[in-house]
C-alpha cells in the first residue's frame, strides 16, 4: 500500500505530440505544491526522461515502476 | 422537430464544421428541419499561420483576414456575441449580450488564447508572434535590430508544434539576407530533453542548428523573465541574458470553458476517436480546446471538423454513425525562407520528415492561399 494518496492521474500512453515529457512538465507545472500525480508510460525511454527532469527540478520520485508492460511513476511536486 | 446545431466558436474548426454541415444537410436546413447558428466573438476570421509570414514582411495583415460572414455558406446564422456560459444539462448556451441559444447538437470550437500573464515579466520583456498587433510589432523590432543575441523560448501547452522551429529557421535566413549573420546569435530553447517534441522532427533540427551555427539548449521551462537585466530563468536553474527575447507564451483555453465547469485550464475532457465531451453525447469538442494528447494544430482542427460534421450529418438523417478520427494531422514546416518539409502522422503511425525542398516551400506557400478554401468547406 502506498503511504500517499494521488491527487491527479495523467495517462500519457498513445500520445505522438505533445508527447509523454511535455504533458508531465504540463502537469506538474500547474500542480499547487504537494500535489502528487500519478503517470502512466507507454516506453520505457519517457521513464528516463521523465526522472531527469524530475530530478534537475528538485521534485520527488515517489514510485517508479512497471505494471503489466506498461510504466507508473508518482511525483510529488515540492518546488 | 426542428433539430438545432450550435456551433461556439468561428475559427478554424468551427467555420469548417458549419460549412460542412449546411452542405450536407443542405435540404433538411431549406425545408426547416435544421438550423445551424455559429456563435464566434469577432467578425474578421484571421488565418494564423499567416502571422509568422506577417513578421518578416511577406505577408500584410489584410492578406491574412476576410470578413467572417463571407466566408460562411448562406444557409448559417452568424452571430457575433462571444458566449459567457454553456450549460450542458439544460442544453443552451448564453451569450454576452444575455441571448440564450437552446441546441439540440453542440460543437464546442473555442480554440486556445496566449496566457502571457502567467509568466512573470513576459509581457515586459518578451516579444511574441501569436496575434496580429504582436506579429508586426516583432516585425518592427526585427527591422531595427543592430545585432546580439536573440533568445527563442517558448511555454507549455503552445498550438503550432512546428511554429518554433519554423521561426528560428526563418530568423536565420532574414539575417542572412541582411549580411547579419556575423553580428546574430540565435539560441533555440525547448521545454523537453530534445528540440521538438517529436523525435524525427527533433534529429532534423538539431543537424540544421548544427549546419547553421545556432545554438540550443533543453530542459528549459521559463519562469521568470527579469525585463530590465535582460535575463530569462527557467525551472531547471538555468539564466540566459538576452539583446531580444522571442516567446510563444503557454496556452489556455477559452475562459467560457472554465466559466462552465467544462475542463481545467480551458481543455475539455474529449473522447480521442469519436471527438464528444465525456457524459454528453451530444456536445462534440473539435480543435484546440480538446484534451486530447495531440498537436494544438489547424490540420488538426480541419481533420476533426470533417468528422463531426459527418458524424452529425449521419446520425441526425440516419440516426447512427461509424465514422472516428484517427488522429490526423499533417504539416508543412518551413526549414528556411526557400524550403519546408512535410510531416504526417496518426494515432498510429510516426511521422517522418520528407527531405526539406523548394517544392514543398511552394506548397506551404499556396496552401496559404488555398486556407480560404478550407474554410470554406470545399478543400
Ligand atoms: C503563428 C501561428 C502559426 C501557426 N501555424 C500553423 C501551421 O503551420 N499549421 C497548422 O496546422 N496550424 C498552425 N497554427 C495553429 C492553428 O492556427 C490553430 O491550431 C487553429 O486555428 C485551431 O483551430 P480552432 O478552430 O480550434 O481555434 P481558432 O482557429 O483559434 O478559433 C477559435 C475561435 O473561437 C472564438 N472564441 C473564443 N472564445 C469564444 C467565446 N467565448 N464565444 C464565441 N467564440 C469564441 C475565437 O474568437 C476564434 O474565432 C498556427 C498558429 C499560429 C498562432
Amino acid at each position: 500500500m502506498d503511504d500517499f494518496s494521488i491527487d491527479k492521474v495523467v495517462d500519457t500512453r498513445g500520445s505522438l505530440c505533445p508527447g509523454p515529457i511535455m504533458a508531465l512538465i504540463e502537469a506538474v507545472k500547474l500542480a499547487d505544491i504537494n500535489t502528487v500525480i500519478e503517470f502512466f508510460f507507454e516506453d520505457e525511454q519517457s521513464v528516463k526522461d521523465a526522472s531527469l527532469w524530475i530530478n534537475k527540478v528538485g521534485n520527488q520520485l515517489l514510485v517508479n515502476e512497471t505494471v503489466d508492460g506498461y510504466f507508473r511513476i508518482v511525483v510529488k511536486k515540492v518546488k | 422537430m426542428v433539430t438545432k446545431i450550435v456551433i461556439v466558436g468561428g475559427g478554424s474548426a468551427g467555420t469548417i464544421t458549419a460549412n460542412l454541415l449546411a452542405r450536407n444537410l443542405y435540404k433538411n436546413i431549406t425545408s426547416g428541419k435544421v438550423i445551424i447558428n455559429l456563435i464566434t466573438d469577432s467578425p474578421d476570421h484571421i488565418y494564423q499561420p499567416g502571422y509568422l509570414y506577417v513578421v518578416f514582411d511577406k505577408a500584410r495583415p489584410e492578406e491574412i483576414t476576410r470578413k467572417q460572414k463571407d466566408l460562411l455558406d448562406p444557409h448559417i446564422n452568424l452571430f457575433i456575441d462571444p458566449a459567457v456560459n454553456i450549460d450542458r444539462d439544460n442544453r443552451v448556451v448564453v451569450t454576452k449580450s444575455g441571448r440564450e441559444f437552446d441546441y439540440d447538437y453542440l460543437v464546442v470550437a473555442t480554440g486556445s488564447r496566449i496566457v502571457p500573464e502567467d509568466v512573470p515579466g513576459l509581457q515586459e520583456g518578451s516579444y511574441w508572434f501569436y496575434d496580429m498587433q504582436s506579429a508586426i510589432r516583432l516585425r518592427e523590432a526585427l527591422m531595427n535590430f543592430n545585432g546580439g543575441k536573440i533568445m527563442i523560448s517558448m511555454g507549455i501547452p503552445h498550438k503550432c508544434p512546428v511554429a518554433p522551429l519554423e521561426l528560428t529557421f526563418m530568423l536565420y535566413d532574414f539575417f542572412k539576407q541582411k549580411d547579419m549573420l556575423n553580428k546574430v546569435q540565435l539560441h533555440y530553447t525547448y521545454p523537453i530533453n530534445s528540440v521538438h517534441v517529436l523525435e524525427p522532427v527533433s534529429n532534423w533540427a538539431v543537424r540544421e542548428f548544427e549546419r547553421k551555427g545556432i545554438k540550443y539548449d533543453t530542459f528549459f521551462n521559463m519562469e521568470e523573465i527579469d525585463p530590465v537585466k535582460n535575463v530569462i530563468s527557467s525551472m531547471e536553474g538555468d539564466k540566459f541574458g538576452y539583446d531580444m527575447l522571442i516567446t510563444i507564451p503557454p496556452h489556455k483555453g477559452a475562459q467560457v470553458i472554465e466559466d462552465s465547469g467544462m475542463g481545467k485550464n480551458g481543455w475539455v475532457p474529449t473522447d480521442k476517436k469519436r471527438l464528444f465531451n465525456a457524459n454528453y453525447e451530444n456536445v462534440y469538442v473539435i480543435g484546440d480546446t480538446t484534451d486530447i494528447p495531440i498537436s494544438k494544430a489547424g490540420s488538426t482542427a480541419h481533420f476533426q471538423a470533417d468528422v463531426v460534421a459527418e458524424r452529425l450529418t449521419s446520425i441526425i438523417s440516419e440516426g447512427n454513425t461509424s465514422i472516428e478520427y484517427d488522429g490526423k494531422v499533417v504539416c508543412f514546416l518551413e526549414s528556411g525562407f526557400d524550403e519546408a518539409t512535410y510531416i504526417w502522422f496518426n494515432y498510429n503511425t510516426p511521422p517522418n520528415p520528407s527531405p526539406p525542398s523548394r517544392m514543398l516551400h511552394w506548397m506551404k506557400l499556396g496552401y496559404n492561399r488555398l486556407y480560404w478554401l478550407t474554410a470554406r468547406g470545399i478543400l
